[in-house]
């Protein structure tokens, strides 16, 4: 698969989890890319961390935006009809009072123990946190998204995050182009596959410890 | 009633060095480019800034990092401004991150006379560092305060102090010449919340309207958090 493919293949199961009606949160990037992939039937909102229900991706042409209706990355967007409009307080409210259904994030480095590392590698980014950990401590469902290894092939699911966490045990799944891992609190099970994926790739590429039960599932 | 529409150099008399100043603003959304043209023109510097980014290079909160204007930064995410992190990696500017939830929560604190708050975000991360950490005793029905660092126990809280500024400069989409206030689809964003917790509040506003044109049930903020009131320039957006 190319990159791109990759991507979209990790979007379409992630995008399986959400349910008609839910309030989504997706993070800047790949996540985004699920909006292309709802399943038939389902509508979800978008909530945006600044403060917005109901965002609807980029304008056709951006000057025909509204500089004041922007997503979590700054960028101009547009709204769907019952939308609304809230500050930050609100949003972070409705975050971490468990209004939101999930969010979906990416990962640098997550480990058996439901650990997420997202947002700063020492000596080399200091962007800092945002909403990250707020996001990640208060959604009902975390949904990490992301390849399974790094560009060295070094695996990114861990037995212990190395960088410093964005949140500790509050990772749900994790989805790659390989498998989807649930976080649970006896350790992380392989619960689907994608195709022509067998367990043994998966250990191979996988430093975590794995539960691998009877019955396994398919990402398509 | 007293109506509070000044001159932006008015207005900009009372910011000076050193101060205090929280400037609302998503990236570059409901940041007040007015006032902050007014402060770059009057090159006043030594600030602390809170706000929850530095919008991106060059442009509004941006123009005060450029001019070097600010000694401290309190925000959640400068990775939209390069020249932020720049200056932050070469030590010109320091900066203390706060997870945006707890940012909006430790203002509203100061605005609305709490001693603090707890919340579960930062837990078992660098942001426990340094803080105090309370655990809900289910039997007692009390909290205690503890000092391991596991975060399964629980439920667990951190304790976060509440942030209180000298100045708040706020941007409105329209503003009565009492300083009620309402603001615009997302440039709402962190306005409200510092408008409550500053000693001075000016409010910047694209219209200036007469007292009794807002609908009081559309008012997000209430004239009497509200000191000052200039006329935004759509100009310095740019």
């Amino acid at each position: 698969m190319t990159k791109q493919e990759i991507r979209n293949f990790i979007a379409k199961r992630t995008a399986k989890f959400f349910n008609d009606g839910d309030v989504i949160n997706l993070g800047i990037g790949m996540p985004t890319l699920c909006l292309d992939f709802l399943p038939e039937g389902v509508d979800i909102w978008i909530e945006s961390e600044n403060g917005v229900l109901g965002l609807a991706g980029a304008p056709e042409n951006e000057e025909d935006g509204d500089i004041d209706i922007v997503d979590a990355s700054g960028r101009v967007s547009t709204m769907r009809v019952g939308g609304c409009c809230f500050s930050s307080f609100d949003s972070f409210g409705l975050i971490r009072g468990g209004h939101v259904a999930a969010t979906v994030l990416g990962a640098y480095e997550v480990d058996q123990e439901g650990n997420l590392a997202n947002w700063m590698v020492p000596g080399k980014t200091c962007a800092g946190m945002g909403g990250a950990m707020d996001l990640v401590s208060g959604a009902k469902n975390v949904l990490i998204m992301m390849e399974h290894t790094d560009k060295y092939g070094n695996s990114k699911i861990l037995k212990k995050c190395t960088l410093p966490l964005t949140a500790a045990n509050e990772v749900d799944y994790i989805i790659t182009e390989l498998c989807v891992l649930h976080c649970t609190p006896e350790g992380l099970v392989l619960e689907e596959l994608a195709p022509d994926v067998t367990v043994e790739d998966v250990i191979a590429k996988t430093d975590a410890d794995l539960i691998i039960p009877e019955k396994i599932g398919s990402m398509v | 009633m007293k109506e509070k529409v000044v001159s932006i150099e008015e207005a900009v008399s009372h910011i000076h060095d050193g101060l205090t100043i929280m400037v609302p603003g998503f990236v570059n959304c409901g940041v007040p480019q007015t006032l902050i043209q007014a402060m770059l023109d009057k090159g006043v510097k030594d600030l602390n800034i809170i706000s929850n980014n530095t919008s991106v290079k060059g442009k509004g909160i941006g123009k005060l990092v450029h001019a070097e204007a600010i000694k401290h930064i309190t925000c959640s995410h400068i990775g939209n401004n390069v020249e932020t992190v720049e200056k932050v990696v070469n030590g010109e500017i320091n900066v203390t991150f706060v997870p945006q939830g707890t940012l909006c929560e430790r203002m509203r604190a100061g605005g609305a006379g709490l001693g603090g708050v707890l919340t579960p975000t930062g837990l078992g991360t660098p942001m426990q560092e340094g803080k105090q950490v309370v655990e809900w005793d289910k039997e007692k029905g009390e909290y205690k305060f503890v000092t391991d660092a596991d975060p399964k126990k629980g439920p667990r809280y951190v304790l976060e102090l509440p942030l209180h500024a000298d100045v708040a400069i706020i941007h409105a989409w329209k503003a009565d010449k009492i300083g009620n206030v309402v603001y615009h689809r997302t440039a709402r964003n962190f306005n409200p919340i510092m408008a409550t917790a500053a000693d001075l509040v000016i409010v910047e506003a694209e219209e200036i309207v007469e007292v009794g044109a807002l609908d009081p049930d559309v008012i997000v903020t209430p004239s009497c958090l509200v000191d000052m009131i200039v006329q935004a320039n759509p100009e310095d957006r740019n």
